[in-house]
């Protein structure tokens, strides 16, 4: 059974229904016994990390989550899920997970600003490529021209470069994919990312880490 | 680098497929849980439902038919038309759209954009606009106003003042509709897109007028669109989605390759 984490963070039944639509069983839960008693755990999300933060810490789903990961339980974060894995995150000030060192940073605030030049909006909203910067298994069959899909104004920044598995251009090259050990995350939503994105999601589905 | 969207726009009544021109006219086209099915399938980068249902009893049926779409869909979709409240927008949302757009309502009160992007998130509330050419007058600086109730009543509303209203209220997009290029597939109304594309910071969707690929070249370039809404020149087999992008991708737009 994979646990689907329910943190208050957006619409998880688009995710839920990409796993059942890979054939996969699975539950959205906010209960911290069932999260980490699953054998895969996925935590989607959008909205702010501040928000998301606090609801996790009400629901216990942060100790929870690090448990998951010590424990070397394939976890996957998507979206708000890739940014409150790292120590904070500069929305709202807030201090996550701490499972990845480093932060997540917004965007530049004059990116807007220069879109006559351009075109950069705030939030990057839409299809973007994945430049793969160190192999992982839940890239396999992912194609060079492959794009994802992205609605975010903050990503992810780690210190150390070994845990950057893909980065994108957005007027800057931003880490688009982290990992570590037993923990995958990406920026892009592997649920609205059509085929590629479900081949993500059907390898994580399968990986058994190393 | 971000592609550019290619977005086609469903008009559903009472869980059908229409279109019409300048809004009226309907004539239905087909399944939209199929054609969703089809578009996805095509290479199509988002998809948009209007429902276009008179009556507000019967907004069950698109209900259904967004929940049909979400289980065999897997790209983003939103959802307008007759949304009122906030019970909608978390309706749709929880059907399984990834977006809801406000239009009527939100003129009539603004409130919804600022509840829905609280509630929901700024990415999820689309600012629907529906645009008429009225001329530079009082009220109307920009010479666009905004129009209600598919193109009949007039709102002395600014185009321009709306959007970026709309913008400082929390709306996540804008879908820019112009009424006097809507269906007439003669292009797309380049002015007024890129005046508003040029004025806000979120994207902006153009949408009405497209009849070719020379068309959606325009608004994605010199239109500042990020994405182009189409409906008549696919639905009818005139144009593949892929004929399009592979158009847009010898003019240097770049787009999806699916």
């Amino acid at each position: 059974m994979i646990a689907i984490v329910d943190y208050g963070a957006g619409n998880l039944t688009s995710v839920a229904r990409a796993v059942s639509f890979l054939s996969y069983d699975c539950v959205i839960t906010d209960d911290p016994a069932q999260i980490i008693g699953a054998e895969r755990v996925i935590f989607p999300g959008v909205g702010a990390a501040g928000s998301a933060m606090e609801t996790m810490r009400e629901r216990g789903l942060d100790d929870a989550l690090k448990e998951v990961f010590f424990a070397g339980t394939p976890m996957l974060g998507i979206c708000v899920g890739c940014q409150i894995i790292m120590d904070s995150s500069q929305e709202n000030d807030t201090t996550c997970l701490g499972l990845i060192s480093g932060s997540a940073k917004a965007f530049s605030d004059t990116m807007a600003t220069e879109q006559k030049d351009g075109h950069l909006k705030v939030p990057h909203m839409g299809w973007n490529g994945l430049d793969v910067v160190q192999d992982h298994p839940l890239f396999n069959g992912v194609g060079t021209t492959d794009e994802f899909y992205f609605v975010h104004s903050y990503y992810p920044v780690p210190q150390n470069p070994d845990d950057v598995f893909g980065t994108t251009e957005y007027g800057i090259h931003f880490t688009c994919a982290v990992g570590k050990n037993n923990l995958f995350a990406t920026q892009f939503h592997l649920e609205k990312s059509g085929k590629p994105g479900l081949l993500i999601l059907k390898n994580f589905c399968g990986w058994v880490p190393c | 680098m971000l592609s550019k969207r290619i977005i086609p726009c469903l008009d559903v009544r009472e869980g059908k497929t229409t279109k019409g021109i300048k809004f009226k006219n309907n004539v239905e086209i087909g399944d939209p849980v199929e054609m969703a099915r089809f578009y996805y399938e095509a290479g199509a980068d988002e998809l948009v439902f209007y429902d276009i249902t008179a009556s507000h009893e019967k907004r069950d049926i698109m209900i259904d038919v967004v929940k049909k779409v979400a289980q065999t869909i897997f790209i983003p979709f939103s959802v307008g038309g007759g949304i009122r409240t906030l019970a909608d927008m978390r309706a749709v949302l929880l059907a399984g759209a990834e977006k809801v757009s406000v239009n009527s309502a939100a003129v009539k009160n603004p409130d919804i954009i600022s509840q829905g992007a609280r509630a929901f998130g700024n990415q999820c509330v689309v600012l629907g606009m529906d645009v008429k050419h009225v001329g530079e007058k009082a009220g109307i600086p920009s010479g666009y106003e905004i129009v209600i109730n598919g193109g009949r009543t007039f709102m002395g509303l600014d185009a321009l003042e709306w959007a970026k209203q709309g913008q400082a209220l929390g709306a996540g997009e804008i879908c820019l509709n112009s009424i006097d290029a809507d269906g007439t597939k003669d292009g797309y109304e380049m002015q007024l897109t890129r005046m508003i594309s040029e004025n806000v910071s979120i994207p902006v969707i153009a949408s009405g007028g497209a009849g070719t690929p020379e068309h959606l070249a325009d608004v994605l370039t010199k239109g500042r669109a990020d994405a182009a809404l189409i409906a008549s020149m696919v639905h009818f087999g005139t144009y593949t989605i892929e004929e399009i992008k592979s158009f847009l991708s010898r003019k240097g737009i770049k787009v999806r390759k699916s």
